[in-house]
C-alpha cells in the first residue's frame, strides 16, 4: 500500500491566493505577534492589542478587495469556497474580533492578564472562524471548529486564579469535546456510506435514495446537527453556557455568545444547505424541536436570572432559537430555503452587533460597580446617561422593537417561518412571537433598573469610560440603528447571500 | 409650494420631531429653558407643516383629486427595504387628515401644559424628547401606506410612552407601564404575523406581473385572492394587534393601569392619539384588505364593543378615584368607535372615525383637568373634592363643558361621534342585522350609564361646598394663563365641531366611500 501511495506522484493544485488572502494576513499577524510577545519588555505588552486590532482591520481588506471583485471562487475541489456568503461571514467575524479586542484592552491591561497570549488566541479563533466560513468540507469545518474552540477554551479559563473562571473553562472544554465526539462519529458515519467529505457531493448522495442505509444516514445527520447544537447553546445542550459566560472574563463571554456561535451556526448552514438538504425529512423535524425548546427554556430561565451576564447568557440561549427556527421549515421549496437562508445570516449579523454592544456597556458599567448584578445597574442614566441609552438601544433591539435593528431581524425570521404557509411554520412564528414578549419583559427589567430606579448606596460618581470602549459602542450603536432604520442598505449584503447547491 | 409639499410635506411633517431630538440632545441637560423652547418651536413647526399641509389639501373634487379629499395626496413612495418589497410610502386622505390634525394640535398643547410643572423626576430634557419621539411615530402611523412602515411606526410609540409612564408615572409606575408594553407587544407579534401571511398568501398583479407587496392599497384590492378561511385567520392577528391598543374587551385591562399611572402630559397623549392608532388600524388596514373576514368578525367585535361600552360605564360607577374614572370611560368611548366600525356602513365609519377625533379632545381634556385637579389638592379621591364651582369657578366649568361633552350632550363632539355610531347598528351591513339592532339598544342604554357616572362625577366634584381640608389651600388657584393657552384650543374644538361636525364628516366621507365602503360587498351580494 505503501508503494502505490508513493507510485502517484502528487500534483499541487492549483491555488487562489487572492481567496485565501485574509487568512494569509491574520496567519501573518498571529506570527508578528507571538514574535513581539516573545521579545517585548513585561511593560510593552499592551501594543499586543493596538496590533491585533490593526491585524483585523488589515485582514478585512482583502475581504473588501474580494467583494468588489464578487465572482464566487471555488478551491480545492469544491473543498474551500470563497463566495459572497464566506465574505459576508468572514467580514462579521473579523469585525466582532476588531470589537472584542476593543472591550478588551483595559480588561486585561488592568487586570494583570497575560496580554500577549490573549490576544494571539482571539485571532487564532477569529482565524477558526473565517475558515469555517469558507470549508464546503466535513474534514474543513471539523478542522475550523477546533482552531476556533480550543483558544476558547482557554480563554474561558483566563482568570486562572478564580473558581468560577476554572469551572468555566473546564465546562465548556468537557461539553465541546464530547460535542466534538459526538460529531465525528456521525462524520464518519456519514463518510462511510457517501465516500467524500466535500459537502456538495454528499448533499448529492444523501439527498438521493439512500436503499438501507436510511437510518444509519438519518442517525449520521442526527449526530453531526446535535453536535452543532451544543456549539449555538441550544436546549438541551446549552447547560455548559451560563456557567462559563459567567466565569469567563466578560469581553470572551461577548466573544463566545456572539462569534463563537454565530460559528455554529455558519457551520449548520453549511452541512444542512449544501450537505443535508435532501434530508430534509430529518432535520426539519429536530430543528423545529429544537428552537421550540431553545427558544422558550432559555427565555423562562433568563426570566429568574439576577446577574446581566447570565441574563444575557439566556438571552443568547433564547436568540439562538430564534435563529435555529427557519431551519425548521427550510425544506419545503428551493425558494423558501434561501429565504431561511438569507433569514439566518440577517438575524446572525445583527445579532452579534447588538449582543456585542450590551456585553460592551456591561464591562463599562462593571468597571465602576465591579458587579454584573442587575441591581447594580441601578440609576444608571442618572450618572452615566450615555450609557444608559445605549443599552436601552441594544436591549430594545434584542426584544426587536423598531427602530432598533432586532426587529428587523426579528422580522426576516417571521417571514422565513410564514412564507411557507405550513401549519408548522405558523405554530413556530406564533412561538416567537409569545417568546418575544417573555423576552421583553426581563429585558425591560434591566432597563426599569437603569433609567427608573435610584443608584445603590446613592453613589453618582459618573464612570469613566475609556476610548477603547467607546469606539466599540459608537460601532455597535450605529450598525444597530441603520439596520432599524434602513434596513435596506444592510440587507444589500446579506440579500445576495447563497450556498448554491439548493439541489435536491 | 405646492410641488415642494408634494414631495416633502408628509415627509417633512414625520420626522421634524426628530430634528428636535436631535438638536434637543446636543444641548446640556441644564438648559432646561432652552430645551422647553426648542421641543415647543419644534412641534409648533410640525403644526405649521399640518396647517400647510391641509390648506393646500384638495378637499373636493378636481382635475387632479376626482375623489377630493377621497384621494390619496401629497404621496411619497420610494423603494425602502427592497428584498421584501417594502416602501416609504406616505399618504394623505380624508381618513387620516383628521387624526393628523388631532395630533398635532395635542403635541404642542402638552408641551405648553407641562411647560411649569414637570412631574418628578424632573428632567424636561429627557421628557420633551420622548414626547417629540411618540411624535413621530404617531404622525407616522397615520399616514403610513406600507405596512411595514405602519408597523414601524405603531411599535415607535411604545418606548417613549414605556418611559414616560415608568419614570414619571404615580405609585405603581413600574408595573403600569411593563404591563403597558408586554401588552402591546403581544398584539404587534401576532399583527406582523399576519401582515407577513398577507404578504405570502395574496400576491398582487401589476401589469401582468404577480408580486408580493406590503403596500395598503394594492392589498386592498390584492387580498380577494385570498381563502375564506386564511382571511378570518388573518384578521384574526390584526385584531389581536389593534383591538389591544384600543383596547377591545377584554384586553383592556392595561389602559386604567397606564392612564392611572401616567403623567398628565402621557395620559393625554394616550387618551388622544394613541388608542386612536388601533381603531385607525381597523379601518385603514384590517375591513378594507379583509372586508369579507370583516364580516365575518363583525358581530363578535360588536359584542365586544357593547360589552366594553356596558363595562366600562358600569365600572365607571365603581370608581373612587378620577383619572381611574376617565380612564374607564375611554373604554366605554371607544366601544362606541369599535360599534361604528363593527357596522361596516359608510355612516358608522365615519362616525367612528368622528368619534376618534371627539375623543380625542374631550378625554385628552379630561385628563388635563385631572392632571391640574390633582395638582391643586394632591388627590383624586372623588369624594375629598367639592365645590369646585365656588373655589375655582373657571376651573369648574370647563370640567362642567367637558364632562357634558363627554355624555354625549348634543351640540358638543361628542354627541356626533356617538349618536351616529350607534345609529348606524340599525342598518349594520352584515348577515344578522337583528343582532346589531340589539347592540343598538344595549349601546344607547350605554350613554344613560354614561351620563349617569359623569354627571355623578361632576356633582360630586363641583357642586356644593368646598371640603374643609382644603378650605384655606392656597394651591386652589384659578385656571392659570398657561391653562388657559394649553386648553382653549382643545375647548373650542369641541364646541366649534360639536357645531359643524360636517368639518370632519364631509372630510372623512368621499374617504370612507373609496377606501373602505368600496371594497366592503354589501350584503346579499
Amino acid at each position: 500500500m505503501l508503494a502505490q501511495l508513493s507510485s502517484t506522484t502528487w500534483e499541487a493544485p492549483p491555488v487562489d491566493y487572492h481567496a485565501l488572502a485574509p487568512g494569509i494576513v491574520l496567519v501573518g499577524v498571529i506570527v508578528v505577534m507571538i514574535l513581539v510577545d516573545l521579545f517585548a519588555p513585561r511593560g510593552a505588552k499592551g501594543a499586543l492589542s493596538s496590533l491585533a486590532g490593526i491585524g483585523l482591520l488589515g485582514a478585512a481588506i482583502p475581504v473588501i478587495t474580494l467583494a468588489i471583485d464578487g465572482t464566487p471562487r471555488v478551491l480545492f475541489g469544491g473543498a474551500y469556497v470563497v463566495d459572497q456568503f464566506t465574505l459576508v461571514l468572514t467580514g462579521l467575524f473579523l469585525l466582532t474580533g476588531y470589537i472584542v479586542v476593543l472591550m478588551s484592552t483595559n480588561v486585561i491591561a488592568e487586570g494583570d492578564y497575560w496580554e500577549g497570549e490573549y490576544y494571539i488566541l482571539v485571532l487564532s479563533s477569529v482565524l477558526g472562524m473565517m475558515v469555517m466560513a469558507s470549508t464546503r468540507d466535513l474534514i474543513g469545518i471539523f478542522v475550523a471548529l477546533e482552531l476556533l474552540s480550543i483558544p476558547a477554551y482557554m480563554l474561558a479559563t483566563w482568570r486562572k486564579r478564580d473558581l468560577k473562571g476554572n469551572e468555566a473553562g473546564l465546562k465548556y472544554y468537557l461539553m465541546g469535546v464530547f460535542a466534538s465526539a459526538i460529531m465525528l462519529y456521525g462524520m464518519s458515519l456519514i463518510y462511510g456510506f457517501t465516500g467524500t467529505t466535500v459537502l456538495t457531493e454528499i448533499g448529492a448522495k444523501v439527498g438521493g435514495d439512500l436503499g438501507d442505509s436510511k437510518a444509519m444516514v438519518t442517525l449520521a445527520i442526527v449526530f453531526v446537527l446535535v453536535g452543532f447544537g451544543f456549539k449555538v447553546s441550544a436546549v438541551p445542550f446549552h447547560t455548559w453556557a451560563p456557567d462559563t459566560y459567567e466565569g469567563a472574563p466578560t469581553p470572551i463571554t461577548a466573544f463566545l455568545s456572539t462569534a463563537s456561535k454565530a460559528a455554529g451556526f455558519v457551520a449548520l448552514l453549511e452541512l444542512i444547505f449544501v450537505g443535508f438538504y435532501g434530508r430534509h425529512d430529518v432535520f426539519e423535524p429536530l430543528m423545529w424541536a429544537l428552537a421550540a425548546a431553545t427558544m422558550t427554556v432559555g427565555n423562562l430561565i433568563a426570566l429568574r436570572q439576577t446577574n446581566v451576564v447570565r441574563m444575557l447568557a439566556y438571552s443568547g440561549i433564547a436568540q439562538a432559537g430564534y435563529i435555529l427556527a427557519p431551519f425548521a421549515v427550510a425544506g419545503s421549496s428551493a425558494s423558501v430555503g434561501v429565504g431561511a437562508l438569507k433569514a439566518i445570516v440577517t438575524y446572525l449579523v445583527i445579532y452579534v452587533i447588538m449582543n456585542l454592544g450590551a456585553f460592551a456597556v456591561v464591562i463599562a458599567v462593571a468597571r465602576k460597580t465591579r458587579s454584573a448584578e442587575i441591581t447594580s445597574f441601578g440609576g444608571l442614566f442618572q450618572y452615566a446617561p450615555g450609557l444608559a441609552v445605549c443599552m436601552g438601544i441594544f436591549l430594545a433591539s434584542l426584544a426587536g422593537i423598531p427602530p432598533m435593528g432586532g426587529w428587523f431581524a426579528k422580522f426576516v425570521i417571521f417571514g422565513s417561518l410564514v412564507a411557507p404557509g405550513t401549519i408548522q411554520g405558523y405554530a413556530l412564528a406564533v412561538l416567537v412571537g409569545v417568546n418575544s414578549v417573555i423576552a421583553a419583559f426581563y429585558y425591560l427589567r434591566v432597563v426599569r433598573e437603569m433609567f427608573m430606579e435610584d443608584a445603590p448606596d446613592g453613589d453618582l460618581a459618573p464612570i469613566r469610560v475609556p476610548a477603547s470602549i467607546s469606539i466599540a459602542l459608537v460601532l455597535t450603536v450605529t450598525i444597530t440603528l441603520i439596520y432599524g432604520v434602513l434596513p435596506g442598505v444592510v440587507a444589500h449584503f446579506t440579500d445576495s447571500v447563497n450556498l448554491v447547491t439548493l439541489g435536491r | 409650494m405646492k410641488s415642494f409639499l408634494d414631495s416633502w410635506g408628509l415627509t417633512l411633517a414625520t420626522f421634524l420631531p426628530v430634528v428636535g431630538v436631535a438638536i434637543m440632545l446636543v444641548i446640556p441637560k441644564a438648559e432646561e429653558q432652552l430645551h422647553k423652547v426648542v421641543a415647543l418651536v419644534t412641534s409648533l413647526a410640525v403644526g405649521v407643516m399640518g396647517v400647510l399641509l391641509f390648506t393646500n389639501f384638495a378637499y373636493t373634487a378636481s382635475p387632479r383629486y376626482p375623489q377630493g379629499s377621497g384621494d390619496f395626496q401629497f404621496v411619497i413612495d420610494k423603494a425602502w427595504i427592497t428584498f421584501i418589497n417594502s416602501h416609504y410610502h406616505l399618504a394623505l386622505d380624508g381618513i387620516s387628515l383628521p387624526l393628523l390634525a388631532l395630533t398635532m394640535l395635542v403635541v404642542p398643547l402638552c408641551i405648553i401644559y407641562s411647560w411649569n410643572h414637570f412631574p418628578e423626576p424632573h428632567n424636561p430634557k429627557a421628557f420633551l424628547i420622548l414626547v417629540l419621539i411618540l411624535e413621530t411615530g404617531m404622525i407616522g402611523t397615520f399616514l403610513a401606506e406600507d405596512l411595514i412602515l405602519f408597523f414601524v411606526f405603531f411599535e415607535l410609540v411604545l418606548f417613549p410612552m414605556y418611559f414616560l409612564i415608568g419614570i414619571w408615572g404615580g405609585e405603581q409606575r413600574q408595573y403600569a407601564s411593563i404591563k403597558f408594553f408586554l401588552y402591546t407587544l403581544f398584539g404587534s407579534a401576532l399583527m406582523i404575523v399576519s401582515f407577513l401571511a398577507l404578504y405570502f398568501l395574496a400576491p398582487v398583479s401589476i401589469d401582468g406581473q404577480v408580486v408580493h407587496t406590503f403596500d395598503m392599497q394594492l392589498l386592498s384590492v390584492g387580498a380577494r385572492t385570498l381563502s375564506t378561511t386564511a382571511g378570518i385567520l388573518i384578521f384574526g392577528g390584526m385584531f389581536m394587534g389593534f383591538g389591544i391598543k384600543v383596547p377591545i374587551f377584554p384586553f383592556h385591562t392595561w389602559l386604567p393601569d397606564a392612564h392611572t399611572q401616567a403623567p398628565t402630559v402621557g395620559s393625554v397623549i394616550l387618551a388622544a392619539v394613541l388608542l386612536k392608532l388601533g381603531t385607525y388600524g381597523f379601518v385603514r388596514i384590517a375591513v378594507p384588505i379583509l372586508p369579507v373576514a370583516a364580516r365575518t368578525w363583525a358581530p363578535y367585535i360588536g359584542a365586544l364593543a357593547v360589552i366594553g361600552i356596558i363595562y366600562g360605564a358600569l365600572c365607571c360607577l365603581a370608581q373612587t378615584d378620577m383619572k381611574r374614572l376617565i380612564a374607564f370611560s375611554s373604554v366605554a368611548h371607544m366601544g362606541y368607535v369599535m360599534l361604528g366600525i363593527a357596522s361596516l356602513t359608510t355612516f358608522g365609519i365615519n362616525a367612528a372615525v368622528f368619534g376618534m377625533v371627539a375623543h380625542g379632545l374631550i378625554t385628552g381634556m379630561l385628563f388635563f383637568l385631572a392632571g391640574s385637579v390633582k395638582e391643586r389638592y394632591h388627590t383624586l379621591e372623588i369624594k375629598r373634592l367639592g365645590g369646585m364651582l365656588t373655589s375655582m369657578p373657571h376651573l369648574g366649568w370647563i370640567l362642567g363643558i367637558t364632562t357634558m361633552a363627554s355624555l354625549g350632550l348634543p351640540g358638543l363632539a361628542g354627541f356626533w361621534g356617538e349618536f351616529p355610531a350607534i345609529l348606524s347598528a340599525w342598518q349594520a351591513n352584515v348577515a344578522n342585522v337583528g343582532l346589531f339592532r340589539g347592540y343598538m339598544v344595549v349601546a344607547a342604554i350605554g350613554t344613560v350609564l354614561a351620563a349617569g357616572y359623569l354627571l355623578w362625577l361632576y356633582q360630586r366634584a363641583a357642586f356644593g361646598t368646598p371640603p374643609e381640608e382644603f378650605a384655606n389651600d392656597s394651591h386652589l388657584h384659578d385656571v392659570t394663563v398657561l391653562e388657559w393657552v394649553a386648553w382653549l384650543p382643545m375647548l373650542v374644538g369641541i364646541v366649534v365641531l360639536g357645531f359643524f361636525p360636517n368639518l370632519i364628516f364631509k372630510v372623512t366621507d368621499p374617504a370612507v366611500i373609496t377606501h373602505v365602503i368600496s371594497h366592503v360587498v354589501p350584503v346579499g351580494d
